[in-house]
Formats: C-alpha cells, structure tokens, sequence
C-alpha cells in the first residue's frame, strides 16, 4: 500500500524524477492560472455578466470578508497569499472526484512547502507592519522569558500545519483505498463524499490558520485602547 | 521469539494502541467543544458567524493531536524504519 503519490512514478532519468505529487501539481497549477486567464479576459462592468464573473467575484469576495473577519485590516493586501493558499487546497481536495487522481496534498513535500510558505510569511508581513525592531519585541511581549516558548511555537505550528493537512489527505486516500478491499461498491463512495467536505474545510482551516497567525504578528500598538483623558 | 519477530509484534501492537488510545482523548475534546458551541449558538444566534469560525479553528487544532496519532501509527505500520533495519540485516545475511 502506498502512503503518498510521491510513489507513482511516471518518468525518470539520473536523479531527475517526475512523481505523481509533481505531475497533478503542475495540473492544478495549469488549470487554475489558465481558468481564471480566461475568465478575467473579458470582464463587464455592467450588469450584464458571464456565470463566470460571477463565480470568480463570489470567491474573491468571500476570501476577502474571511480575511477582514480574522482581524486583519486591509484584506486586499493578504488576498493574494491566503487566496492562492486556499484555493490550491481546496481544488486539490475537490479534483478527487477525478478517477484516478490522487491529491497532491496527499504527500508530505507539498503540505511541509506550504507550511513553510506560511512560516516566511509570517515574519515577511510582521516585519512590513511594524518594522523589524517592533516585529522582533514581540518574540519578548509579555516578559523576557517568553522568549523560547515564542520560537519554539512558531516552529511547531509549522509542523502542525504541514501534518494536519498531510494526515487528512492521506488518511482520506487510504480509508477509500482499504473500503475497496473490503465492501467494494456502496461505502467507497460515501467515504469520497465525506472526503469532499474534509477537503474544503481543511482547505478553510489551512487559510484561516495562516491569517491568524499573520494577523498575530501584524498587530500594531494603536489597536491597544488609548488611555481616557483627565477630567 | 527472535528480534524479528517482537519487532513486528511491538510495532502492529503498538500501532492499534497509539490511534485507539489516541483519538479517545480528541474525541472527547472534539465533543465537549461542538456542544459547548451548540449551547453558545442556541443563546446567540447572532454571533453565529463568530462562534462557528473559532468552532472550526479550535476543532482543528484539536484534532491535529489525532491526527500526529495516526500519522505515527501509519509509519509503525508502513514506513517502519526498525523493520526496514532488520529487512536489510536479514539480506544481507
């Protein structure tokens, strides 16, 4: 039995492989950025619009009132990151409907890549915020000795990241694949179902986790109350 | 026995032990929190966007404990590195 598609390997040469993870990748890759190409080709103002533009404007907003909703203050400037986040996920989770594709956050390179995207992040748009000096004093924001367990969380929630949206995916690849050794017809497709619904709402989580953590680290001083004026 | 053997034995043992005794706790947890939210949800219908949101993220980070329990004990199962260790020794021989 196989625990990723890093497994299946469709082509290789010396030390170059092209696995199962690269291969369906490079498909959603494709079929996101070529999909919204042609989408966003000819948008109308009016009110005349294709089904489309509409579903794509239904997406976009929506991430945007998650993201504004976390805490975060201009969506638009994070919309970019968190979007691509969650729209990579869920249409890796949601493509499963696809026989014979396996998701290529199935595999421990692809979600351990994406956890540390998240972890770059993190410090890159603490730092635009408030600056390296203001971003660095929050490691020790209540007293000095938090200073170990601040980096020691950083580093695990990382890990938990990349292991929570790993262990969902394959857990939901391998419930399927042992229900087709054992009751072949009926149960197989129930579990696809389910796996469908786990797949969004890790894709939700994933995103919303990381827009906590940058709202976290973005959070300047003005958001403390300003002391009330003498009488 | 030989170490061949307890190696397996320890290691399929102690797989069904890490997820059986693993997700007892998240499963617990993972309750108390959807009731607790139901409650919360019933009296405030309002805040419902809120309530769910921090529902969901609190369940996940709950069940990730689970989930390092079943990661840890699909590796005992499929990517043991002792077994591996014993498969080459016995090759090698």
């Amino acid at each position: 039995m196989r625990l990723s598609p890093d497994e299946i390997i469709f082509w290789q040469h010396g030390f170059l492989k092209l696995n199962a993870t690269i291969v369906y990748t490079w498909g959603l890759m494709l079929a996101l950025a070529v999909g919204s190409q042609l989408v966003t080709r000819r948008l109308s103002m009016d009110m005349e619009r294709s089904r489309w533009q509409n579903f794509l404007e239904i997406v976009v907003t929506g991430i945007a009132k998650q993201i504004g909703e976390v805490g975060l203050r201009h969506p638009e400037k994070y919309l970019g990151f968190l979007g691509t986040l969650f729209l990579f996920v869920a249409t890796a989770s949601l493509a499963t409907v696809i026989p014979g594709y396996e998701p290529p956050t199935g595999s421990l390179s692809t979600t351990a890549a994406l956890a540390l995207c998240v972890f770059v992040a993190v410090p890159f748009f603490g730092i635009e915020e408030q600056g390296i000096r203001g971003y660095l004093t929050s490691y020790v924001k209540p007293t000095f000795i938090m200073l170990p367990f601040n980096i020691i969380s950083e580093l695990s929630r990382t890990l938990a990241l990349a292991v929570r949206l790993f262990g969902n995916m394959m857990s939901g690849a391998m419930i399927i694949a042992i229900l087709l050794t054992i009751t072949p017809f009926l149960f197989p497709i129930v579990m696809t179902a389910l796996g469908l619904l786990t797949g969004m709402v890790q894709a939700y989580i994933f995103s919303i986790l990381a827009a906590v953590y940058i709202a976290a680290a973005t959070r300047t001083r003005k958001s403390r109350p300003e002391p009330a004026p003498e009488p | 026995m030989d170490s061949m053997t307890i190696i397996a034995v320890a290691s399929i043992v102690i797989a069904g032990i890490t997820t059986g005794f693993g997700t007892m706790g998240p499963a617990l947890a993972e309750g108390r929190a959807v009731a607790t939210a139901l409650t919360s949800l019933a009296q405030q219908p309002d805040a419902s966007a809120t309530i769910t949101r921090t529902l969901f993220v609190g369940l996940a980070m709950i069940e990730s404990t689970a989930i390092y329990c079943f990661v840890v004990s699909m590796i005992l199962i499929f990517a043991n590195p002792f077994w591996n260790h014993v498969i080459a020794q016995a090759a090698g021989k």
